[in-house]
């Protein structure tokens, strides 16, 4: 027999202090576990690790740079998921949402070309890049609210069929040999972010920076985010003192979804210049974590998804010095997810010891 | 307000990491020489597994330590992560950047502008002789001379099965699977026709496109639809083992490429054919030493030993291959064997599948030899031929004349196309 047992816990039994005590300890335990795991690899004892860690994201300025880039774009990703989330629509299409806005600007890049001034070309490439999000994201929150479909199976299947639509156009665009798009106007520089003072990722992560603050205001002191929290806690309590459950649901997807077009605008325009399937790099599905791990706290949001970016930069640093397989980095972040999303169990529930036998 | 000081706390925590890492020291002088490879996949691609081997071993020679003087990225997507890790590599202080693929060729051109001071070598591009960077090269070799050669070997092959009564002349039918139909492939595959033509005159061969250059599954299944095509002898150019191990499993004889598969398919292996970025490693680090300059395109040959055939297979290959090898080797370093000698090929078809919108680019006579050809050297993007290849009745494949990746993308006469 086993000498314990697990009991959920009641919803304000747990204080916030111990739910984060909890998370620490899980992010500890797993770093511990992936030093562990890199010592055995490598041979290398763990402070040399650590050290090659830090150095690997933050060694050098353009490394910071690269760092901060990251940071803000899983960020973005995130802060377009989580009113969608509060409202408990999980909206896993982040994916499919920001590629379409990506495959948007890079599209107005590719056609639209030199006729414009290139701060009017960067206004179209945003306003086309958000509505090609919104569109995507608004199908599935119309089947929800019109047929009450289920909102987790139709985003994810979305994603897919954002990714063969893209596989489609770059197969139509692709000029080179290698089935992939270059770098787009890569002598004009048109459609692309402008640098500040040097700086080609500042403005990114400015508008990102704004955004933060945007969303936390929005969810935390707006009518719509008041709504947005109604829906989320029980649609009945909605309906009874008067929110269009609907409407509210269709809004508050439509905004994820000129969101995470804004991410692929900013993916496409201000970092890669160019468009394929892996653009958004998993960034849609690793936002659904940093959402969540920081309870949809826009600003506490800004350390999560610190977290996740500095492992995978410290970890593909680690695996370039000791000659491992750029895959470690994969392992590596995903002992630290593994541990993040195993800490919830435990803040969720608590295991007792069981009492004598024969009660 | 409690969690929002946390927050605060923990970004400036997070900003005084930032100042206490170390930079980078400044330049190269007088500090060991640092050089970075970027690969598109890791050694489980016999492709990337020729150009790390290579690396490895020219760095060595060089006195240089991995992950101290050297480093190798592998799985870099052909996307924005190449620059980023082009430039990571120049943080690292190398002053020699290798890519080992075509698509990554934008990407290195990207951080070439942004780091006059590093060198970038591209192997497999062709935007070197056109862009006019002086610290952006290209780089190839030779191969359609292996190629050649390698399919020599799968004629003699054919022979012996036709002696030995296992085909006839007639069904004397080789396989062969792309990854995609552009010239780096076509002039792989028309070569190793050539070759085995020369041997064995009745061979014709079929091929068909993966359009991926690493799908293990699909380059199996390709290789099993050509089994069942009656094709009798298979080779290809894709970077994984499927086809030689399908191959091996339908006991037909194989002729692979990037390496041995010997130890994969001791009872199908003939020979392979492979590129040895050796010497063109040894020669960036030797010049990056020197402070001499690389050339913008470098391409290796049969004599710089960058063009090299494996050991043959213990039991496949016919009685007598490496002697034959041997003589069309001496031909080809002699200059009597041509390889693309226009008398040894006929282009007659121009159709939808079959040298699709070249008839204007192309003269030929009542019998289909080619006179003349513009070929799209200048690979603008425009897909027209500019250039005129056809010298002294010879397609001339490449050169550091013109460039070094290859450009050979005609359809000749006895080698179909799939649908």
């Amino acid at each position: 027999m086993l000498g314990f047992h697990v009991v959920k816990r009641s919803k304000d039994a747990t204080p916030w202090w111990i739910a984060w005590l909890i998370r620490i300890g899980a992010i500890l335990l797993g770093a511990l576990v992936c030093a562990l795991v890199t010592v055995v690899l490598t041979g290398k004892d763990p402070i040399y690790v650590f050290t090659t860690m830090v150095n690997g994201a933050f060694g050098t300025e353009r490394k910071l740079w690269s760092l901060l880039q990251g940071i803000a774009m899983l960020l973005c990703v995130s802060l377009a998921v989580t009113p969608a989330f509060k409202m408990k629509f999980w909206n896993i299409g982040a994916e499919g949402q920001a590629l379409m806005g990506g495959l948007a600007a890079a599209a107005c890049m590719m056609f639209i070309g030199e006729s414009l001034p290139n701060w009017l070309m960067l206004l179209v490439m945003v306003v086309t890049s958000m509505l090609a999000g919104a569109i995507w994201a608004v199908i599935p929150a119309l089947f929800k609210a019109r047929w009450n479909t289920n909102e987790t199976l139709f985003t994810l299947m979305m994603n897919y069929i954002a990714i063969q639509i893209v596989s489609y156009f770059i197969c139509v665009y692709a000029t080179g040999g290698s089935g992939k798009i270059d770098v787009i106007n890569a002598s004009s520089h048109i459609g692309w972010m402008p640098s500040i003072g040097g700086k080609a990722y500042l403005l990114n992560v400015i508008i990102v920076l704004a955004l933060t603050v945007f969303m936390y205001v929005y969810l935390k002191y707006s009518k719509h985010g008041y709504e947005i929290a109604v829906v989320g806690e029980s649609e009945n309590t909605a309906k009874y003192i008067g929110i269009d459950v609907r409407k509210v649901i269709i809004r508050t997807m439509i905004i994820s979804g000129l969101l995470c077009g804004l991410a692929g605008f900013l993916l496409v325009s201000g970092a890669d210049h160019t468009i394929s399937r892996d653009t958004i790099a998993g960034r849609g599905f690793t936002a659904i974590m940093v959402s969540w791990l920081a309870k949809f706290n826009p600003i506490v949001m800004i350390l999560t998804s610190f977290l996740l970016v500095f492992f995978e930069k410290g970890s593909g640093q680690v695996s370039q010095i000791c000659g491992l397989n750029a895959s470690f980095s994969d392992v590596i972040t995903g002992i630290i997810i593994f541990f993040i999303i195993g800490s919830e169990f435990f803040i969720n529930f608590k295991i007792m010891k069981n009492e004598k036998e024969g009660k | 307000m409690k969690k929002l000081l946390a927050v605060v706390l923990a970004l400036v925590m997070v900003l005084s990491f930032a100042a206490c890492g170390d930079k980078p020291s400044a330049g190269s002088n007088g500090a060991t020489l640092k050089v970075g490879l970027i690969c598109l996949h890791d050694e489980n691609s016999t492709y990337d597994k020729n150009f790390i081997d290579a690396f490895k071993a020219a760095c060595e020679a060089a006195g240089l330590v991995e992950g101290e003087s050297y480093f190798i990225k592998t799985n870099t997507p052909e996307g924005a992560e190449c620059k980023e890790a082009a430039l990571d590599l120049v943080d690292q202080g190398c002053t020699v950047v290798f890519a080992d693929s075509f698509g990554h060729e934008p990407y290195m051109i990207e951080a070439a502008k942004e780091c006059p001071d590093v060198q970038f070598c591209h192997a497999t591009g062709t935007k070197a002789h056109t862009e006019n960077l002086a610290n952006y090269h290209n780089a190839f070799a030779s191969i359609y001379e292996g190629r050649y050669l390698a399919g020599v070997a799968a004629g003699l092959k054919l022979n012996e099965m036709i002696e030995n009564g296992d085909i006839t002349e007639e069904t004397a039918k080789i396989g062969y699977i792309g990854a995609f139909p552009y010239a780096e492939v076509k002039s792989g595959y028309t070569a190793f026709f050539l070759g085995a033509r020369s041997a064995c005159p009745s061979a014709t061969m079929e091929v068909t496109f993966t359009n991926q250059w690493y799908d293990e599954t699909l380059e199996k299944e390709s290789a099993q639809k050509l089994v069942a095509d009656k094709c009798v002898l298979i080779s290809q150019h894709a970077d994984s083992y499927g086809a030689p191990t399908a191959c091996e499993d339908a006991k037909i004889p194989n002729v692979s490429y990037n390496g041995s598969t010997e130890a994969q398919c001791p009872e199908t292996f003939i020979v392979s054919s492979k590129i040895n970025w050796e010497p063109y490693f040894e020669l960036c680090i030797k010049a990056a030493k020197e402070g001499k300059e690389i050339p913008t395109d470098y391409v290796g040959t049969v004599d710089t030993e960058s063009v090299l055939l494996t050991e043959l297979g213990a039991k496949a290959p016919a009685k007598g291959t490496a002697d034959k090898l041997a003589e069309v080797k001496a031909g080809l370093s002699d200059g009597s064997i041509k390889v693309f000698d226009t008398n040894n090929f006929t282009v007659t078809r121009f159709d939808d599948t079959y040298n699709q919108y070249k008839k204007d680019a192309i003269k030929v006579d009542e019998n289909g030899k080619v006179l003349e050809y513009l070929a799209d050297v200048d690979d603008a993007g425009d897909y027209v031929g500019e250039t005129n290849v056809i010298v002294d009745g010879v397609f001339v494949e490449s050169g550091s004349d013109m460039r070094s990746a290859p450009y050979f993308d005609l359809d000749i006469d006895g080698i179909t196309i799939a649908k």
